[in-house]
């Protein structure tokens, strides 16, 4: 934001000359704007692609007719479909949570966006504690998902914000352990500054976390516990639809359920992008760095996210546990002991 | 402009906090301590004590939050039934002694701060965002203080097991 800041005064004309709340106001409405239009755009995007990844792993063409080309218009076409769809509120629910509840799950994932390092300059604010922010911002989402799971006053909708929260809040500690493994080294908790740590190296990819000893493994940790964290199959027990109908969204239609959907996609993005900005160099890269080795790092831990969905069976709730706390926390636990074994020396 | 941040905040954090005893149902009382529980982190903020901030919504928003809305959910817990108080002596001693309590609150601080606040080297605290002074001071000065509590955590974790599984 800064840059955009400097940006605005540099270029232009009269711009010093406004009234000073002002000229800090606008570069952050500016810089909002942006994140409003990737948090709109990314899940129009990333659903058409999920359907056609998930058609074509089953040896289906997915959507193909609407706007001609491939049916690339499908998902704008059923955005405007939530849109017109009439808005039912269950007469037995709770009214002002079951209209709050998408809004604060939405709200959880788009804050997050705030400390993404897009590239050297782009990001909206460089945080001197960018990851905790992360962290602490995605907790709120669970607020929200346990809102409308009892706002809903539906028992399929509150198994499934129970189970949401209990698994959100039990895989949160294996993926903060698993960051600490790079804050560690690092020795920083802003995301700048990890991803210039990444700078240079062998083949300019040398120095990524994902290719040094304790760091790969904390990759796999942090990649399966933020997979749960985001309610992803397979660990998509909180909508099982063979249990729960669809879980804490069950009563949920038009334009509400539409939040909760651009929330699951948004959280998506975000949790990849924060695995592409610790472990995979961030907006670093051999041939061409910036914002385009960012978005497609990110992107492919998004691809990666849809071919584990349409690959692998959804796990079973004492499964579930079963991996956090036997399996990745231990884990976790050895993983950060090495790293500061390692940072020792 | 930060003291119109600063209102803007510890109004929500007022409100909120008033809400709590007003609502009459246990979620909306819970959700009301939580936005309490933010517009006090956007003041930390304000004072450039990011981390403390941070932790401030990670612990209580994400934890210690939850953990009530979802015992409250499992209880079933309804709205409150207004009842006529039966004891008189809290209408008659209620007053009075709140507005003596805010009235210290007011004379002590009045006193700590004239004025001029306490004077603190931002330099070094932006640098790291205070998140490095705190683990240096923890680890060093407190280290003691620090361990003691660990302990006392642990000895919490190994009664809740005991407690929760009979045969062990």
């Amino acid at each position: 934001m800064e840059a955009l800041l400097k940006l605005l005064s540099d270029n232009v004309a009269g711009y010093g000359s406004l009234a000073s709340p002002l000229q800090y106001l606008l570069p952050m409405v500016l810089a909002s704007l942006c994140c409003i239009a990737l948090v709109a755009l990314f899940p129009i995007v990333a659903v058409y692609a999920e359907r056609k990844v998930a058609a074509h792993m089953q040896d289906r063409l997915g959507p193909m007719r609407v706007g001609g080309w491939h049916g690339w218009a499908q998902t704008i076409a059923d955005g405007i479909k939530l849109l017109l769809k009439e808005d039912i509120i269950p007469s037995e629910a709770d009214r002002v949570l079951f209209k709050l509840a998408p809004l604060v799950v939405f709200a959880g994932g788009f804050a997050s966006l705030v400390v993404l390092p897009f590239g050297a300059s782009v990001i909206v604010s460089d945080l001197n504690i960018g990851v905790l922010y992360v962290v602490a911002i995605s907790s709120l989402g669970v607020v929200g998902i346990i809102m409308a799971g009892w706002a809903s006053n539906n028992k399929y909708a509150l198994f499934g914000g129970m189970r949401a929260a209990a698994q959100i809040v039990s895989y949160e500690i294996p993926a903060v352990m698993a960051i600490l493994t790079v804050v560690i080294p690092v020795g920083s908790l802003s995301t700048q500054e990890i991803v210039r740590a990444q700078e240079g190296g062998w083949l300019g990819i040398g120095n990524w976390f994902i290719f040094k000893p304790v760091t790969a493994v904390a990759f796999l940790v942090y990649y399966l516990a933020s997979l749960a964290e985001v309610n992803r199959t397979p660990f998509d027990i909180p909508e099982a639809e063979s249990e729960l109908v669809a879980g804490y969204h069950t009563e949920y239609s038009g334009m509400r359920f539409a939040f909760f959907m651009l929330a699951e996609y948004v959280n998506m993005f975000v949790v990849s992008a924060i695995g592409a900005t610790l472990f995979l160099g961030g907006w670093n890269s051999p041939v061409f760095g910036g914002p385009v080795a960012f978005m497609l790092k990110s992107v492919a831990l998004v691809f990666v996210q849809f071919w584990l969905r349409w690959t692998l069976p959804r796990l079973r709730v004492d499964q579930l546990m079963y991996v956090s706390w036997k399996v990745l926390l231990p884990a976790s636990f050895v993983l950060v002991i090495l790293a500061g074994a390692l940072a020792v020396r | 402009m930060e003291i119109a941040v600063f209102l803007f905040l510890s109004g929500i954090a007022i409100v909120a906090a008033a809400n709590i005893l007003v609502q009459r149902h246990p979620i909306y009382s819970a959700l009301s301590l939580i936005v309490t529980f933010v517009a006090l982190a956007g003041i930390y903020i304000q004072m450039h004590a990011e981390f403390i901030a941070v932790m401030q919504i990670v612990v209580y928003t994400g934890a210690i939050m939850v953990l009530f809305i979802f015992v409250i959910m499992l209880l079933n817990a309804g709205a409150e039934q207004k009842v006529p108080d039966k004891v008189h002596v809290v209408k008659y001693f209620g007053l009075p002694l709140a507005s003596l309590l805010i009235f210290e609150a007011g004379l002590t601080a009045s006193r700590t701060f004239d004025g001029e606040g306490i004077p603190v080297e931002s330099a070094s605290i932006n640098l790291s965002g205070n998140t490095e002074m705190i683990g240096r001071a923890l680890y060093t000065q407190y280290a003691l203080p620090f361990e003691v509590t660990s302990v006392l955590l642990l000895v919490a974790i190994v009664g809740a097991i005991v407690m929760a599984k009979k045969e062990l």
